[in-house]
């Protein structure tokens, strides 16, 4: 009892220091005046946004941008999908195989999962110049951090029942893997593979702003220009971009489970 | 036939597995193996297509060494050997009809077998097979969609396919009520008779392997304690099999029989 | 029965068709391969930079470690970012995970519009929120608490609701017996059942808001994030690695803190 009141004060004076020093660290110079003003202008942007720009003929356009976006998510995503798969096998821990080699890979995959997208976006820009492809490559590096370790869960709660009939029927190496391995780990693999794709299109909506292409860089050249019925037609499409394709993401998963 | 000379196997914190087993099995016997659980019974089954590695002594399958094969000799020689499992080992998100074709992958390339190019024969095989254990009309339903019963039927029809000369069953009816116990070991009894298939089981219940045994194997703490017919098989042989009297759950019951 | 042709063989099943499987396949095909076309993806493009990213690495290291001195201001004013955006979103979060809760609020017209809210916040990323509040406040810490606040709201509230849903309604039907009012209701029977949870997934968002608040920098709003373009914008390879693998150390240290506590706490 007495042990547990010490506890319960040591956490209310742990908390009160937390946010002392962090308030106490956060400069507040007030609200610019402005403020307000422009929060209505973003506001009539959105409800009377620039239809115009939805589809123009000569290039540039929301449409365009938002295809760009997708297939920047779809390259990205399916990268990861394809690249992660040995990662997945090397740190899965699974009966009879060492301690270190699971746990070395799933340190890799965590490191990979912390580095931040956009750096990597950045970083990939300058190795392959600006546009869609450096955004493709930074999302398809990042994602292998949670599909890797998504994928190794998957491996490590199959069932290793069929992969020791198959062994028994005479079969080797590659045919155990296609056999038993393979058809119990695949429906989850593709099911985690358009989680990761409801994300990654997410992602991939502000690889524009350091140039990695899609939709992010007409929507900060419109937010640097101060032009809001710009910056609120490109939100309102990507809005019913996520929502549609997290519907027709989610449709598909529920038939895989 | 099936010799094993002087087997042993100690696990490698010392305790002993199998003690110096010398057993003749002949082509076309039904021997049944009884013993407590953890006698041995399942090392034994399993060691003789090397699903589990022995450390003393040799196994032979048909005048070859199994014990001294490996790579593609080994995979020839588990070929001939089929297993039925008492969690049925089947790919449950697969067709019935790819997991009793997984009993053919022996045969083939892997190439061959990855693309899924099984020639007509086996195909044929594998549709007989289903008919044999009388659930043919279920070839192309998904595994998980049946019952516990008609799937170890399956993987009794995969071990058919695989034209098998030996069946090593372990515990192939613990997972399944009475009535359907009798169905399988029905259709075991019926391979064994017709094709004249050799025949290992392991049982747990004692009036089981009275009824369908032609040769009784008892197994204590890893020795052979009693090996022969099974008039020969009396209640006080198989008190003197587990070190006490036969207890109720040991017994099937009258009525399913 | 005969042993060999399929004639012998009764009630042989049809073979279903795999031409739905086929199509999926090369629609999906069809798909990666119109967007590679589209972008500009190759395998050469990818070759050709090979050598390039290879230079890039190799001004990256060794890392410049003297630069730790500058941008340590920098990564705590990360962290406090963190904490204050996902203090403001959990608040928040309360009342609209209460009023998405379909066994706490009974009212069709209040459960569906507060989950629609909740599902319009989640289709925009915080970089992006980040970005518009910049616009309104102009550069600093306040735009990006507020685009971590209102990220952490919709997070926070879905996953609170989702397991207020879930809970043992027995508690529930004996606040109902002994006369309770809705308000006394929710804190005798429903908070005990979900605080738990509640405080795991805010622990968890602020995992999420670490990462995300170390790059919010990028457009302006605060925190370690600007120390990117400043280093990069003068080709500072080896200082913008000291950044990364400090960012990378202390979302590691984070990461792993938060994590026991949640562990301790389900």
């Amino acid at each position: 009892m007495k042990r547990r009141i010490w506890l319960r004060w040591t956490i209310v004076v742990a908390l009160v220091l937390i946010y002392v020093w962090t308030f106490a660290g956060i400069e507040f110079n007030g609200i610019k005046p402005t403020a307000g003003k422009i929060t209505r202008s973003i506001f009539e942007g959105i409800f009377s946004p620039d239809w115009d720009y939805v589809y123009l003929p000569d290039g540039e356009d929301l449409l365009r941008g938002l295809l760009e976006t997708l297939q920047i998510s779809i390259l990205g995503s399916v990268i990861s999908a394809i690249v992660c798969i040995p990662f997945a096998f090397w740190s899965a821990s699974r009966k009879g195989k060492s301690k270190a080699a699971s746990g070395s890979g799933k340190f890799v995959l965590s490191f990979i999962r912390t580095f931040p997208e956009l750096v990597m976006a950045i970083l990939f820009t300058k190795a392959v110049g600006p546009g869609s492809f450096a955004g493709a490559l930074a999302l398809g590096l990042h994602s292998i951090g949670m599909l890797g370790k998504l994928f190794a869960e998957e491996v490590e709660n199959m069932d290793s029942g069929p992969t020791e009939a198959l062994v028994a029927t005479g079969a080797n190496r590659l045919q155990v893997l296609w056999f038993a391995v393979i058809p119990q780990v695949l429906p989850g693999f593709l099911s985690y593979s358009l989680y990761r794709f409801e994300i990654n299109v997410r992602s991939a909506t502000i690889l524009g702003f350091v140039g990695a292409g899609g939709i992010g860089t007409p929507l900060i050249f419109a937010l640097s220009s101060r032009s809001w019925d710009r910056v609120g037609i490109i939100l309102l499409g990507i809005i019913v971009m996520v929502t549609i394709i997290d519907l027709i993401s989610g449709y598909l998963r529920r038939k895989l489970a | 036939m099936i010799e094993l000379r002087n087997v042993s196997k100690t696990y490698p914190n010392g305790t002993k597995g199998l003690n110096r087993i010398n057993l003749t099995i002949g082509k076309g016997e039904f021997v049944v193996i009884v013993g407590l659980s953890g006698a041995g019974k399942s090392t034994m089954l399993r060691s003789i297509n090397r699903l589990h590695e022995i450390t003393d002594g040799e196994i032979l399958i048909e005048g070859k060494s199994i014990t001294k094969a490996s790579g593609a000799g080994l995979r020839r020689i588990r070929r001939d050997i089929g297993m039925v499992f008492q969690s049925f080992n089947l790919v449950k998100r697969s067709s019935v009809m790819r997991n009793v074709l997984a009993g053919r992958v022996g045969y083939h390339s892997t190439l061959r077998t990855v693309l899924g190019l099984f020639p007509k024969e086996d195909i044929n095989l594998a549709l007989n097979a289903l008919e044999r254990v009388n659930i043919l009309e279920k070839a192309y339903i998904r595994a998980d969609q049946l019952s516990g019963g008609q799937q170890q039927r399956v993987a009794i029809a995969r071990v058919l396919a695989q034209e098998a000369k030996i069946i090593l069953a372990d515990e192939p009816v613990a997972s399944l009520d009475p009535l359907t116990t009798k169905q399988v070991m029905d259709d075991l009894k019926k391979i064994n008779q017709e094709l004249g298939i050799t025949t290992i089981v392991n049982l747990h219940y004692i009036d089981l392997a009275r009824e369908y045994a032609t040769r009784i194997i008892g197994l204590r703490a890893g020795e052979v304690v009693f090996d022969g017919p099974v008039a020969e098989a009396t209640d006080e042989v198989f008190a003197e099999i587990y070190g006490r009297p036969i207890k109720k759950d040991e017994l099937l019951g009258e009525a399913a029989l | 029965m005969n042993g060999t042709g399929t004639n012998g063989l009764s009630r042989l099943p049809k073979k279903p068709s795999r031409i739905k499987h086929y199509l999926t396949f090369v629609i999906v095909l069809w798909m990666v391969w119109g967007s590679a076309v589209q972008t500009d993806s190759t395998f050469k493009e990818l070759f050709t930079g090979l050598p390039e990213m290879w230079k890039l690495i190799e001004e990256m290291f060794p890392p410049n470690w003297q630069y730790f001195d500058n941008i340590v201001p920098a990564m705590l004013e990360t962290i406090r970012m963190a904490i204050a955006g996902t203090t403001f979103g959990a608040i928040i979060a309360i009342p609209f995970a209460v009023i998405s809760a379909s066994n706490i609020v009974k009212t069709p017209w209040i459960i569906y519009p507060a989950r629609f809210i909740l599902n319009l916040i989640r289709t925009i990323p915080d970089l992006l929120l980040a970005a518009l509040f910049v616009a309104i406040f102009g550069l600093g810490l306040v735009p990006g608490i507020l685009a971590l606040a209102v990220f952490s709201v919709g997070l926070i509230a879905k996953l609170t609701y989702e397991a207020a849903e879930t809970i043992d309604p027995g508690p529930l039907e004996a606040m109902t017996s002994v006369g309770a009012n809705k308000i006394q209701w929710i804190v005798f029977g429903v908070v005990p059942q979900v605080a738990a949870h509640y405080v795991s997934y805010v622990l968890y968002t602020f995992e999420i808001n670490v990462r995300a608040a170390a790059v919010l920098g990028l457009v302006g709003a605060g925190g370690i994030g600007l120390y990117y373009e400043k280093t990069l914008g003068f080709l500072e390879y080896d200082k913008t690695n000291s950044i990364i693998l400090f960012t990378l150390a202390v979302v590691l240290v984070i990461d792993f803190i938060s994590t026991k506590l949640r562990e301790k706490l389900l």
